[in-house]
C-alpha cells in the first residue's frame, strides 16, 4: 500500500518537471527541470522495481553505501574544483585564457571554482564524514534507510545544477550563495533531510553520551539550515523562470550576506570539520581526545563567537559603524576558542609524537591542524580596522582564505580519504605510503607557494594603491599595480598546480587501494561497538 | 567544576543539544541584522535616488550575470587615496535599490561605484572588445559577444514587478510602461523623453553603440554610465549621527 501510493507520488512528480522542462522561459530553467525530470524518474523505476520486496533485514551492520560514493565524489569534485582553480589563477596571469568565450570567461568560471571546492569537495566530505562517524560513535546504523542516498544523489544534483547555472550564466551574485531559487530550495530539502538522518541516528544511539565530534557537526548542519534559508530569500521573477529577485536591499543584504559568508566559513568549513578532526586524529594517533574540558568551553565559545563576525568583511563600508565594530570585536575574541580547537587537536598526539615519522596520513592530519591555527591567527588579525584598510579588496585576503581551505580544509579531508578508504573497501593497507608522502610535500609546497605569493601581492598593492607624493597626488595609476603582481601570479598559478598534482596522485593512490590491495582478512563488516 | 558536570544532561540528550546549539547560534544574528531594518539613520536621506530604469536594470543583470562583482567593488571607502582615485565615499542610500547589493570584495580592477560618465561610450565599447588594446596591462577579460547579442527583455516588467515586491517604488506607471522607456531610452526618438526623464530623472538617454536593436552592449553602458551619478555631492552634507 505505502509502497504504491510513494510510487504513484514519484511518478507525478516525474510528470510535473517534464511539464515544467516543457514551459520554462529560459534554456537554464528547462535544463535543470529536466535534471529533475530525470531524477525523479529514475527514483520511480528503482520504487517499481523493488516494488513488494521487502527490505532485507540489515539492521546488524552499518551503512556504508552512501558513504563510499561520497568518498568518490568528494575526490572527484576536489580534482575538478582545483583544477578549475589552477585555470583561473592562469588566466588572471594571462588574460587571452579567457578565449573571449562567455562560459569560460573569469567572472564565470570563478564561482564554479569556489563552489566546486567549498560545496562539492567540502560538502560531500562533510556528509560522508559525519555520516561514518555518527555511526560509529553510536554504534547504530543510520536512521532513516535509504534517505541517506537522497541526501547523496540530492545533494550532487545541487552541485551540478549550481555549477551548469553558472557557466550559462545564472547567479544571484552573493558570494558564496551564488546559486538561483530553485537549486536553492532544491537544497534546503536535501539539507533538512540530511539534519533528519543525523539526527535520527543520534537519538537511537547505543552509547550514553554523545561523542564530541557529533556536537560540532550537529550545529554546523542547524547552522547552516539557518544561514542558507534567509540569505536565500528572494523573489522569482516567473515560476518559470531562473531569475529572482533577493529580498534585502544594499545594506541590509550586504549584513546577512556577510552574515551568511563568514559563517559559510565558521560552521561549513570549521565547525564540521572540526568534526572531522575530533574523530580522525584520535583515531589515527590511538590516543584520546586531550581534554574533555577544552572540548566544552571550546565549542559552545566558537559556536556563540562565531555568528557575529560578518561584519568585519565590510569595514569602512556604508554598514553603520556599530556594526562594524562589534563585528571586530567578536572577530577578535574568536581567536581563543579557535586556538582552543588547535591545542585540543594538537596535544592528542601526546605520547604518540613520533607517529609523525612513520605515518604520513597522521602527519596530513596534523598539518592540517597547523594550518588551521595559522589561518584563525591571521583571520583575527585581518579584521583590525587598520589592518582591514590595508588588507582589503587585495590579494591578500585570496591568500588568507586559501591558506586555511588548501591547509586546513583541503589536508585534513585527504587524511581522512586516506582513513577511509581501506576500511569502507574492506582492504588491509593504503596501495602506498610513499605516494602519500609525495603527496603531502606536494600539496604542503603548493600552499607555501600560493599563500606567501598572495602576501607579497597584497601588501605590494594595498601600499602602492595608497601612495602619495609630497604635491599629495596619488604615485600609482591602478593599472601599474596590476603590471607589478605579474610575476608573484605565475608563482600562484604554479603552486596551485602542485596542489591539484598532489591531488590527482591521491585519487590514483586510493584507486590502487581499492583495486590491488588484498582484503582484510579479519571480518570487520559486522558492527562492532563504539571507538 | 560543578558547571562542565552539568554538561552530562547536554551532551547525553540529542534534542537539547539541538535547541541550545541553535539558540547560541542566533544571537549575534539577531543583533546585528534586525536593528538594521528599523534605525532611522542605517540609510541617510539624500537628493537624487531613484529605482534603475528598465534598460538600467537589464544590464545590471549582466553586470551579475557575468560574475563582474568578483573582481570589481561598487564600495569607495572615506580614505584619501580613494577619495583621489574614485571620489566621494559611497553612501548607504546609493545602494537602497540594488538587490542584491554589488559591494563586492576585491578589486582585481578598479571600484567602479563612480565610474558613469568617466569614459566615453566609445571607450566602453573599445574596451569590452579588447581592454587590452586601451589598457596594456589590464587582466580583464573581452567581452566580445555583448555588442553582436540582441537583449532579451522578454522578462522586464516581470523583473520590475519582482523588485516591487522586493521593495523598490516601482509605480503602476512605471511597469507599465516598463518596455516602451527600455526602447525608449534607446531610441529617444519612439516616445516622450520628457516624460521618461519624469520618471527617471538623470537617466543617459541615446543609442550608445549605434546599433540597429537594443543589444546587451547597449543596456551595460546604459547602467555603467549611470554608476554614482545620482547623488549631488556639492549639496550633499553628512548625517551626523551615523
Amino acid at each position: 500500500m505505502l509502497d504504491g501510493i510513494k510510487i504513484i507520488v514519484l511518478g507525478l512528480l516525474t510528470l510535473l518537471f517534464g511539464l515544467a522542462a516543457n514551459a520554462g522561459l529560459d534554456a537554464v530553467f528547462r535544463f535543470h527541470m529536466t535534471l529533475f525530470m530525470a531524477f525523479f524518474g529514475v527514483w520511480t523505476i528503482l520504487a517499481i522495481r523493488s516494488y513488494g520486496k521487502k527490505p532485507a533485514p540489515s539492521e546488524s551492520s552499518y551503512m556504508d553505501g552512501p558513504i563510499k560514493a561520497g568518498v568518490i565524489a568528494t575526490a572527484f569534485w576536489g580534482i575538478a574544483g582545483f583544477l578549475v582553480g589552477d585555470i583561473i589563477a592562469w588566466q588572471l596571469t594571462f588574460p587571452e585564457l579567457n578565449l573571449g568565450l562567455p562560459w569560460t570567461s573569469f567572472g564565470r568560471l570563478r564561482p564554479l571554482h569556489t563552489s566546486a571546492v567549498i560545496f562539492a569537495f567540502g560538502g560531500n566530505a562533510l556528509i560522508a564524514t559525519s555520516l561514518y562517524i555518527v555511526q560509529r560513535t553510536s554504534a547504530v546504523r543510520l536512521w532513516g534507510g535509504n534517505a541517506a542516498w537522497f541526501v547523496f544523489w540530492g545533494y550532487n544534483l545541487f552541485i551540478v545544477m549550481a555549477a551548469t547555472g553558472y557557466l550559462l550564466g545564472v547567479t544571484q551574485s552573493k558570494e558564496y550563495a551564488e546559486p538561483e531559487w530553485v537549486a536553492n530550495i532544491w537544497l534546503a530539502v536535501v539539507w533538512l533531510t540530511y539534519l533528519a538522518i543525523f539526527l535520527g541516528t543520534i537519538v537511537r544511539r547505543r552509547e550514553p553520551h554523545i561523542y564530541v565530534a557529533n556536537w560540532f557537526f550537529l550545529a554546523f548542519i542547524v547552522t547552516v539550515t539557518m544561514l542558507h534559508v534567509v540569505n536565500g530569500l528572494s523573489i522569482p521573477v516567473s515560476p518559470l523562470a531562473s531569475l529572482s529577485v533577493p529580498l534585502f536591499p544594499g545594506v541590509q543584504g550586504a549584513m546577512v550576506q556577510w552574515w551568511y559568508g563568514h559563517n559559510a566559513v565558521g560552521f561549513f568549513l570549521t565547525a564540521g570539520f572540526l568534526g572531522m578532526m575530533y574523530y580522525f586524529i584520535p583515531k589515527q594517533a590511538e590516543r584520546p581526545v586531550y581534554s574533555y574540558k577544552l572540548s566544552i568551553i571550546h565549542f559552545w565559545a566558537i559556536i556563540f563567537l562565531y555568528i557575529w563576525a560578518g561584519p568585519h568583511h565590510l569595514h569602512f563600508t556604508a554598514l553603520p559603524d556599530w556594526a562594524q565594530y562589534l563585528g571586530m570585536t567578536f572577530s577578535v575574541m574568536l581567536w581563543m576558542p579557535s586556538w582552543g580547537g588547535m591545542i585540543n587537536g594538537l596535544m592528542t598526539l601526546q605520547g604518540a609524537w613520533d607517529k609523525l615519522r612513520t605515518d604520513p596520513v597522521l602527519r596530513m592530519l596534523v598539518i592540517s591542524v597547523g594550518f588551521y591555527g595559522m589561518a584563525t591567527f591571521e583571520g583575527p588579525m585581518m579584521s583590525i580596522r587598520a589592518v582591514n584598510s590595508l588588507s582589503h579588496y587585495t590579494d591578500w585576503t585570496i591568500g588568507h582564505v586559501h591558506s586555511a581551505a588548501l591547509g586546513w580544509n583541503g589536508m585534513i579531508t585527504f587524511g581522512a580519504l586516506y582513513f577511509l578508504v581501506p576500511r569502507l573497501w574492506n582492504r588491509e593497507r593504503l596501495y602506498s605510503l610513499t605516494l602519500v608522502s609525495w603527496h603531502f610535500w606536494l600539496a604542503t609546497i603548493g600552499i607555501v607557494l600560493y599563500a606567501s605569493s598572495m602576501w607579497v601581492t597584497g601588501i605590494m598593492e594595498g601600499l602602492m594603491w595608497r601612495e602619495v607624493d609630497e604635491q599629495g597626488f596619488l604615485v600609482n595609476s591602478f593599472a601599474d599595480t596590476v603590471a607589478a603582481k605579474f610575476p608573484m601570479y605565475v608563482v600562484r598559478a604554479f603552486g596551485g598546480m602542485l596542489f591539484a598534482g598532489g591531488a590527482i596522485l591521491m585519487a590514483y593512490n586510493l584507486w590502487m587501494t581499492v583495486r590491488a590491495v588484498p582484503q582484510q582478512t579479519r571480518d570487520t563488516a559486522a558492527a562492532v561497538p563504539a571507538q | 567544576m560543578s558547571i562542565l558536570s552539568g554538561h552530562k544532561k547536554i551532551e547525553t540528550n540529542a534534542f537539547l543539544l539541538l535547541v541550545l546549539s541553535f539558540f547560541v547560534v542566533t544571537v549575534g544574528g539577531i543583533v546585528q541584522i534586525v536593528p538594521l531594518f528599523y534605525l532611522d539613520n542605517v540609510i541617510e536621506e539624500v537628493e537624487g535616488m531613484r529605482p534603475y530604469s528598465p534598460l538600467e536594470l537589464a544590464g545590471r543583470q549582466i553586470y551579475i550575470r557575468e560574475g563582474c562583482y568578483v573582481c570589481h567593488s561598487q564600495m569607495i571607502r572615506p580614505m584619501r587615496d580613494e577619495h583621489e582615485r574614485y571620489g566621494h565615499y559611497s553612501l548607504a542610500a546609493e545602494s537602497m535599490y540594488d538587490h542584491p547589493f554589488q559591494w563586492g570584495s576585491k578589486r582585481t580592477g578598479p571600484d567602479l561605484a563612480r565610474v558613469g560618465g568617466r569614459y566615453s561610450d566609445d571607450w566602453h565599447i573599445q574596451h569590452f572588445r579588447a581592454p587590452k588594446e586601451l589598457v596594456p596591462e589590464s587582466i580583464m577579460p573581452a567581452y566580445p559577444w555583448f555588442e553582436t547579442t540582441p537583449l532579451n527583455y522578454d522578462l522586464i516588467e516581470q523583473l520590475l514587478i519582482a523588485h516591487r515586491r522586493a521593495g523598490v517604488p516601482y509605480t503602476d506607471e512605471m511597469i507599465r510602461s516598463a518596455r516602451d522607456d527600455l526602447i525608449l531610452q534607446w531610441n529617444p526618438d519612439s516616445g516622450d523623453v520628457d516624460a521618461f526623464l519624469e520618471r527617471y530623472p538623470n537617466a543617459q538617454v541615446r543609442n550608445f553603440t549605434e546599433s540597429t536593436e537594443v543589444t546587451e552592449l547597449d543596456a551595460m553602458l546604459a547602467y555603467l554610465q549611470m554608476l554614482g551619478t545620482l547623488v549631488d555631492f556639492s549639496t550633499y552634507e553628512p548625517d551626523p549621527t551615523r
